[in-house]
C-alpha cells in the first residue's frame, strides 16, 4: 500500500522521533514526540501528499502521564491514502498548531482547545468554537459530569447541573438481557 | 303615494343602523382579532422544525387558523415557537429575539426538548425554555406531530379568549374614564 510506503518514508527521515508505527487492517498510525509533530505534519502535506486534514481529535487518558494524546486524521484528496498521527501532550504542554499547513485546521483545533483544554501555539485565533466565551469548563475530559457543573453566565441566572434522573441512554454492563443491559432509566448511586 | 315600510311597524328596531352593530366587550373583541391572526416567529432550532415547517405547509395548514404568517422579523411576530433544543449558547439568542417581540406576544415550548431539556441531559443544553422566557403552552412529543402543533396552538387561542390583556394594559386610561 502506498500509505505504508510513506510510513517507511517517514520512518528513515524522522528516526527515533517517531516511536512506533502500527498497522491494522490496512490502517496506518504513526506515533510521534511532540517535538517532531510539526515537522512530520509538513513533511505529510508537501513531500508525501497528504493534501486534506480529515479531522484533528483528542483523546484524555486520564490518571496516566502525559494526560492527552492528539489525533491527526491525513488523507489524499482522491482518498487513495489515508494516513494517522498520534502525538501525546502533558497537561502543561502546548501544541504546534497545523493551521500553517492545513487552513482547514483551524476549527478542528479550536474544538480541541474548547473540549479538552489543550493549547496550540502559534493558532492564529484561538477561542472557544461550541460553549460560549467564558464558560470556565473543559467538557471532553474525563474529570468532567456529563450533568455538568454550575456556572455563571451573563444574562442568564446560572446553568446549573443537569437533572440525569437515571438518564437516558445507560446501559448496564452485564446485564443477562437487552432490557437489563439497556433499561429505560436507572436509579443513581 | 309611498306605501308603509314593513320597518314602521318595529319603531324601536332600526336594521340599518342596529344590524351593524354588536355589542361586546372591549377585551373580547380585541382578543378575538389577536387569537385569530396570530403571527408565528418559527424558532427552528432542531428536527421540532421540520413539524413546524410540515404543519406550515399545505396538508395540515395553519392558515385555517390565521397563523400562515411565519415571521422572520421577531417584532412583527406574536407567538414566539421554540421549536428544537435549546442549548446554553443559542439561549441568549433566543432570549434576545423574545426580548424583541413587541406586546402582546404568547410563547410555545414545543417539543420535549425546548419544554424540559427532552434527552439532552447534558452541560450544554437548556433543562426547559420556561427557566428563561415565560412559557403559554408546552406541546409534549418527540417531536410532535403537526396535530399536536395545532391543538397547541389551538390551546393558545383559548386562553387568549380568556385574557384581559387590556384591561391590564390600559388601565390608567379606563381608570380616567370611569
Amino acid at each position: 500500500m502506498a500509505a505504508a510506503d510513506d510510513v517507511k518514508q517517514l520512518r528513515e527521515g524522522f528516526g527515533a522521533k517517531i516511536l512506533e508505527t502500527v498497522e491494522f487492517r490496512g490502517e496506518q498510525t504513526l506515533r510521534v514526540e511532540l517535538g517532531a509533530l510539526h515537522d512530520v505534519l509538513a513533511k505529510c502535506r508537501k513531500e508525501l501528499g497528504y493534501e486534506m486534514i480529515l479531522d484533528i481529535s483528542s483523546l484524555d487518558h486520564f490518571g496516566d502521564d502525559p494526560r492527552f494524546e492528539m489525533v491527526y486524521e491525513l488523507a489524499t484528496v482522491n482518498d487513495s491514502k489515508h494516513l494517522r498521527v498520534k502525538a501525546m501532550v502533558g497537561e502543561e504542554e502546548s501544541v504546534p498548531t497545523a493551521t500553517d499547513i492545513w487552513p482547514g485546521a483551524d476549527w478542528h483545533e479550536r474544538e480541541v482547545y474548547d473540549m479538552m483544554g489543550i493549547r496550540f501555539s502559534g493558532h492564529p485565533n484561538l477561542k472557544r468554537i461550541l460553549m460560549w466565551e467564558g464558560y470556565p469548563f473543559y467538557p471532553l475530559r474525563k474529570d468532567f459530569p456529563l450533568a455538568g457543573r454550575p456556572t455563571e453566565m451573563p444574562d442568564l441566572p446560572s446553568t446549573g447541573v443537569a437533572p440525569l434522573e437515571g438518564g437516558p441512554f445507560v446501559t448496564c454492563a452485564g446485564g443477562e438481557d437487552t432490557v437489563r443491559r439497556e433499561p429505560r432509566a436507572r436509579v443513581q448511586d | 303615494m309611498v306605501s308603509p315600510s314593513p320597518n314602521t311597524l318595529h319603531t324601536a328596531y332600526d336594521s340599518k343602523i342596529e344590524g351593524n352593530v354588536i355589542v361586546t366587550r372591549v377585551d373580547a373583541a380585541i382578543n378575538w382579532m389577536r387569537k385569530n391572526s396570530l403571527w408565528p416567529m418559527p424558532m427552528g432550532l432542531a428536527c421540532c422544525a421540520i413539524e413546524l415547517m410540515a404543519t406550515a405547509s399545505s396538508r395540515f395548514d395553519i392558515s385555517r387558523f390565521g397563523m400562515e404568517v411565519m415571521r422572520f422579523s421577531p417584532r412583527q411576530a406574536d407567538v414566539l415557537i421554540v421549536s428544537g433544543t435549546v442549548t446554553y449558547k443559542m439561549a441568549l439568542v433566543v432570549k434576545r429575539i423574545w426580548d424583541q417581540m413587541p406586546e402582546p406576544k404568547w410563547c410555545v415550548a414545543m417539543g420535549a426538548c425546548a419544554s424540559s431539556g427532552g434527552m439532552y441531559r447534558s452541560y450544554a443544553v437548556l433543562q426547559g425554555i420556561d427557566s428563561l422566557i415565560p412559557v403559554d403552552v408546552y406541546i409534549s412529543g418527540c417531536p410532535p406531530r403537526p396535530e399536536a402543533l395545532i391543538e397547541g396552538l389551538m390551546q393558545l387561542q383559548k386562553k387568549i379568549e380568556g385574557e384581559e390583556s387590556t384591561m391590564a394594559q390600559k388601565k390608567v386610561f379606563f381608570e380616567d374614564r370611569s
